[in-house]
């Protein structure tokens, strides 16, 4: 802008002044350039700028200034303001003092000669007044004489349209009322078809105390109330404005998103899809079941009766005499202690070396022995409680073993106690080469089952106690074994895998039924005594109820507990089951099975019981029932066995 | 298995749902112009049941269209209006282009109009269809009529609103059907009974608008086209209802006397006549005129038993709306400058009130600030520089306040200058369980009829003791829903267990047994409190075995409901702390004061 404007300025100089004194610098020569009007870029890469009068070139002078002898001829020329660089020579002009003069007038936005006088007063030749000379003297035309014919035929069309009626005047605005009586004939019956479909709009909200320009102090907000308002995306808002407080009405300014609510509600009104929604409007007590009374599912559990304390570490495992008298209880302190039920006192304890996953006394009222996983090997014990002469049978029939001719070769190693460990109570030590998790009777009490957490085949055990011979029943693993339970009353035997159920013939040697648990981790697994219905509990708190005979999926899933299931149990004669569980409760439920195979089972919950403290995270971890009264016994992480009646 | 093959989506509710560019394809409109005739038409977007198989088995967010509104819409005479517009604005610009002045004056002359009156029938095929639809009619008029005659929308739609709006006011205050206002901070609220429709609708408070660039005002306007058409026929309707003219035309006065006095020069002559109109201060004319003996009066009906009961609570409202409608008559208000005139002359005049103002404030004044015969006077300044003895000075909340409590409210409270109570939403009504404020409770207890002394006495000690009675019961309920049951135990059984605890870790564990002998106590047992808890357990355990989808909707209910719980003890809880910040405050003061 700069720049053109003195080149501007230079252009006019050089025409105020008149080509002779245009050279400023080298007045000897005359350099004016011929190249003409042209980009002067053109020039660029050569040495010269054009061509003088005489066609020789114009060199470029020789500029070997840099930037630190510029900044130098800046500060110390005092007329470096007024020095342009000519385009056409490449020449350094200063400019004269009327140069100057003329380039700041232009700027000025004045003229450049500055005798012009723009203000000059105008001479009206045109005027209103009637001058006695014409100011031209051109005579009249003699169009201005004699109609137009254009014209003429243009009138006659216009005239000979309206005579056929063609052009029509305008007509008259009607003047009818714009409102008047529109429901005059209202027919009710006259809704259209569409109007079936019409869901009208919702009208809004009524205002409530808390928009009041004075509201109640309570409906203001607090100061983190206010904050988490403002932090809330404003579609979740509860309300959409910060309730406030005004002394009076004078002091009420504006809302300002006054106009911004009757748009959202125009939008809202022929934007937002609509759709009938049916309200919910249930009373919640309709929802709950009409369940039997527990009152009259009686006898169950109902309170805790006993606490059987002594442990000192997480109770694992109990398991209760067939006659009801005695319970054993094996713990993470490495014993096995046997207490008498009535009395909770307890009468031996065994120490046995290491955790005790797994106890199970033996189901045979005739035999008093009782098996206990200690680490690696499955100890079969005479506790020597009760009666002597079952004891003392029990014994004798231990002794009455006669090893075979041959050596059979076996996947465990029996071995027979030492004196020592005689005395304690075990009678025979079965050596597994691995850490036994569970250790479960058939219901004659002469076989029993071993489980090993491995991965291979190898998981299930079954012993026979009588001839110490043990044998694995599997080929293949089908995946980590759970726990397994031998059939009440049929050769079955259930398996427990991490998602499955399994049942084998053992007289067939087969699969009989794949039962599909419906949780993630099957924990314990549990078989009504008449032997068609199979309770699983699992570690994502799920209680499983199977009907064998109806299905293999879950007749019932029950949700009950809030924390993953350790142990469920069946009641030999009641029809009563319980679930322990890590929230540290105890659930009864009813479970009445019925002969008649149409009805289904009846499931009730009957009572919760607690007791358990919570422990490491752990509740309760065994449950057993007793044989023959309605007493519950859970072992827990607290270190003690309750007994519920 | 023969027959031909079935396509998917080619019946069912596939071919009941359009989506909307479809819809704008068949009816060949820019979407400008299908938008203007959702809106005049009253066509909306319908969410389908299953949005998956209306969509073609995509389940891209689109907005569907009833086939049926389309194909409705498909005979509309207005689109071929919309079209013609169309054509028209081509023309003309055409014509301006070519600088053809007449053309461009014979084509403004021709300029395309459509009207709205059939859409309206309609819509709304009863005139009590469309009175249920007044509430956003009114509110948006109400605001159109605000607007400045700059820029945001035609002068003559601000005019027609602010006209209509005006008649409606003037036909809420002759037929004197205003039933509830309300001062909130985003404007004022009322609500009206035409015809036995509820109507409510809000009007900003009378300042500059500040406009928002994020609003399409072309929306807004299409809307208040309709608008303004549905309330004129309204307007028209509910004059004719009443015998008044219309358009309105003052009483008792002839167009001439209604001129201002020479040398006033104060408005054209039909402006003015529109301003008095607004003043709200003159009655209307009817076309014949009113026969006071005419009052209908419902006739008794031998009636029996239950339907007896209801009669009478029907007579009892009816006479207390009576009684309501003549809430302010006989009173002579004057209104000071500095309060919102339209609003309180407006309500005054409902309730049958004499309401004026200073002459400069507006036109339409029928007495001075010297009147002796004025009874109340509205003022929202806290000093007056010169009082009249013979007249109540109060703030503009008295007049809200009393026409919701249907009753004139004792005047103490609403002094100039004094802090006011609270102005409570008339639009709430409490049901059990809900949080009242304690003013409300005073309120009632004022309608009720308690003399107001004692009842604010008795309100203030009562009140702790209906809260403690309230969040009693909030416990008890608590503990109901409470379907874990943790912390459920009973206090004496918990004592009682601990009892035993003790017991049993002196027994197993002390070495030393202390044998002693203490004289036993005669347990009662509260058998009420056993069934109570039986009953609780017994619902637990039922709700344990409930069904997910059940289990899930109970929940959630339950849920709801506590939620309430909680928000009423908590404003309760608020309102308690304030309370006691305020008595502390008193305190402090009163003992500043003795020193």
């Amino acid at each position: 802008m700069f720049a053109s404007a003195f080149s501007r300025a230079r252009d006019q100089a050089l025409a105020v002044q008149g080509f002779s004194s245009a050279p400023v610098q080298a007045p000897a020569r005359d350099i004016r350039n011929t190249v003409g009007n042209i980009p002067m870029e053109w020039y660029q890469d050569f040495p010269h700028v054009g061509y003088d009068l005489e066609g020789k070139r114009i060199y470029k002078p020789i500029r070997s200034l840099d930037e630190l002898d510029k900044f130098l001829d800046k500060m110390e020329n005092p007329d470096y303001w007024r020095t342009v660089r000519d385009k056409m020579t490449g020449a350094d002009v200063k400019l004269t003092d009327e140069q100057v003069e003329l380039v700041q007038r232009l700027q000025r936005g004045q003229f450049g000669d500055v005798r012009f006088n723009p203000y000059e007063p105008a001479v009206d030749f045109f005027s209103h007044e009637v001058m006695i000379h014409p100011v031209t003297n051109r005579p009249a035309d003699k169009r201005s004489f004699i109609p137009s014919l254009i014209e003429k035929e243009k009138v006659s069309k216009m005239v000979h349209a309206i005579k056929m009626g063609w052009i029509q005047p305008r007509k008259p605005k009607e003047d009818v009322p714009s409102f008047y009586d529109l429901w005059a004939q209202e027919d009710p019956n006259s809704v259209l078809g569409r109007h079936k479909m019409h869901v009208p709009a919702p009208k809004l909200r009524l205002p409530g105390h808390e928009e009041s320009y004075n509201p109640p102090p309570e409906y203001l907000l607090s100061e983190e109330e206010r904050l988490a308002w403002e932090q809330q995306e404003p579609a979740e808002r509860k309300l959409n404005f910060v309730p406030q407080r005004f002394g009076c009405l004078r002091a009420v300014p504006a809302y300002t998103r006054f106009i911004h609510e009757r748009f959202e509600r125009c939008l809202d009104l022929y934007l937002c899809p609509r759709q009938r929604k049916m309200r919910v409007n249930v009373d919640p007590e309709d929802l709950i079941p009409k369940l039997p009374k527990p009152r009259d599912l009686q006898p169950f559990p109902t309170s805790q009766a006993l606490v059987y304390r002594g442990h000192g570490s997480l109770v694992r495992c109990l398991s209760v005499s067939p006659s009801g008298q005695w319970l054993v209880s094996g713990s993470d302190d490495g014993t096995v202690r046997f207490w008498e039920v009535c009395t909770a006192r307890c009468m031996k304890t065994l120490p046995v070396g290491g955790a005790v996953k797994s106890v199970a006394w033996n189901p045979n009222p005739a035999v008093c022995l009782v098996a206990v996983c200690a680490e690696q090997a499955v100890l079969l014990v005479n506790p020597c409680l009760g009666d002597k002469l079952l004891y003392g049978a029990t014994d004798q029939l231990l002794d009455a073993y006669v090893p075979p001719e041959e050596e059979r070769l076996q996947p465990v190693q029996w071995v027979a106690a030492t004196a020592e460990e005689h005395a304690r109570g075990i009678r025979l030590v079965v050596q597994h080469g691995k850490a036994v998790k569970q250790v479960t009777w058939h219901g004659k009490g002469d076989y029993f089952a071993s489980v090993l957490p491995d991965n291979g085949h190898m998981q299930v055990l079954i012993h026979q106690a009588s001839k110490r011979w043990s044998q694995s029943p599997f080929r293949k693993s089908k995946g980590q074994v759970q726990c397994v339970l031998f059939h009440p009353t049929r050769p079955f035997f259930l398996v427990a895998t991490q998602r499955f159920v399994r049942v084998y013939n053992l007289l067939k040697q087969e699969l009989t039924k794949k039962l599909t648990a419906n949780c993630k981790w099957v924990s314990s697994l549990a078989i009504h005594p008449r032997g068609d219905n199979v309770i699983c509990g699992s570690y994502d708190s799920k209680l499983t109820w199977f009907d064998m005979d109806l299905s293999t999926k879950p007749y019932k899933v029950l949700r009950h507990h809030r924390k993953a299931l350790r142990a469920v149990a069946f009641h030999k004669h009641y029809p009563l089951f319980a679930s322990g569980s890590d929230d540290g409760t105890v659930i009864v439920c009813h479970g009445m099975v019925y002969n008649d195979l149409l009805q289904n089972p009846l499931l009730v919950p009957v009572k919760v019981l607690k007791g358990h403290a919570l422990t490491q995270d752990l509740g309760v971890l065994d449950v057993a029932f007793h044989p023959t009264q309605p007493w519950l016994f859970s072992a827990g992480a607290d270190a003690t066995v309750r007994l519920y009646t | 298995m023969g027959g031909l093959e079935k396509k998917k989506y080619e019946r069912g509710s596939a071919t009941n749902y359009i989506t909307r560019n479809k819809a704008r394809k068949k009816l060949q409109l820019s979407l400008a112009d299908f938008r203007r005739l959702c809106i005049l038409k009253g066509v909306y977007p319908h969410e389908p049941k299953h949005k998956k198989k209306v969509n073609k088995g995509s389940t891209a967010a689109r907005t569907f269209y009833l086939l049926k509104d389309i194909k409705f819409l498909l005979h509309e005479p207005i689109i071929n209006k919309f079209r013609d517009y169309k054509v028209f604005v081509r023309k003309l610009r055409k014509a301006y282009g070519k600088s053809e002045w007449n053309t461009v004056e014979r084509l403004k002359d021709n300029k395309p109009s459509y009207k709205l009156d059939h859409i309206v029938k309609e819509r709304y095929p009863t005139f009590i269809d469309a009175l249920r639809d007044l509430d956003d009619v009114l509110s948006m008029c109400f605001l159109f009529a605000t607007f400045p005659r700059t820029g945001k929308c035609h002068v003559q739609t601000i005019q027609l609103c602010r006209r209509l709006t005006v008649e409606f006011l003037n036909y809420v205050i002759a037929s004197r059907c205003l039933r509830k206002v309300f001062l909130s901070i985003k404007g004022i609220y009322y609500q009206a009974e035409v015809m036995g429709q509820l109507i409510t609708w809000i009007t900003p408070y009378a300042f500059a608008h500040d406009h928002p660039t994020d609003v399409d005002y072309r929306v807004m306007a299409t809307f208040t086209e309709f608008y303004t058409t549905l309330l004129g026929f309204v307007n028209f309707r509910l004059y004719q209802s009443l015998n008044l003219h219309y358009p309105p035309k003052i009483e008792g006065q002839a167009e001439v006397e209604l001129k201002p006095k020479e040398g006033e020069a104060y408005a054209l002559n039909s402006e003015s006549y529109m301003e008095k109109l607004s003043a709200l201060s003159a009655s209307l004319a009817r076309v014949v005129a009113p026969n006071l003996e005419d009052e209908v009066e419902i006739d008794e009906f031998p009636v029996d038993g239950e339907s007896a009961e209801h009669e009478e609570a029907r007579r009892k409202e009816q006479e207390s709306l009576e009684k309501q409608k003549k809430l302010f008559e006989g009173l002579r208000f004057f209104l000071n400058r500095e309060v919102p005139r339209e609003p309180l002359a407006f309500i005054i005049r409902c309730f049958g009130g004499e309401v004026s103002w200073d002459k400069s404030v507006c036109i339409g004044a029928t007495y001075d600030v010297t009147d002796p015969t004025i009874t109340h006077q509205i003022v929202d300044r806290p000093n007056l520089e010169k009082q009249v003895i013979s007249r109540y000075y109060l703030q503009p909340q008295w007049v809200f306040d009393s026409v919701n409590a249907k009753m004139c409210l004792p005047v103490a409270d609403y002094f100039p200058g004094v802090l006011l109570p609270p102005h409570l939403s008339p639009f709430v009504t409490e049901k059990d369980g809900d949080y009242i404020p304690p003013e409300k409770l005073k309120l009632l207890a004022l309608q009720r009829g308690e003399n107001p002394e004692s009842a604010f006495s008795g309100n203030t000690a009562s009140l702790p003791f209906t809260e403690e009675e309230e969040e009693e019961e909030e416990e008890e309920e608590g503990g109901e829903e409470d379907d874990d049951g943790s912390e459920e135990e009973d206090d004496s059984e918990k004592e009682e267990e601990e009892k035993l605890k003790r017991m049993e870790e002196q027994k197993t564990q002390g070495k030393k047994l202390p044998v002693k002998v203490t004289v036993g106590t005669v347990r009662l047992e509260d058998k009420q409190r056993r069934v109570q808890e039986e009953q609780n357990e017994e619902k637990r355990l039922a709700i344990m075995m409930m069904k997910k989808k059940e289990k899930y909707l109970y929940q959630k209910i339950m849920f709801g409901k506590k939620r309430k719980v909680r928000e009423a003890n908590k404003l309760a809880e608020k309102r308690k702390a304030h309370d006691a910040t305020l008595k502390l405050e008193k305190k402090k003061t009163k003992k500043a004061r003795r020193e």
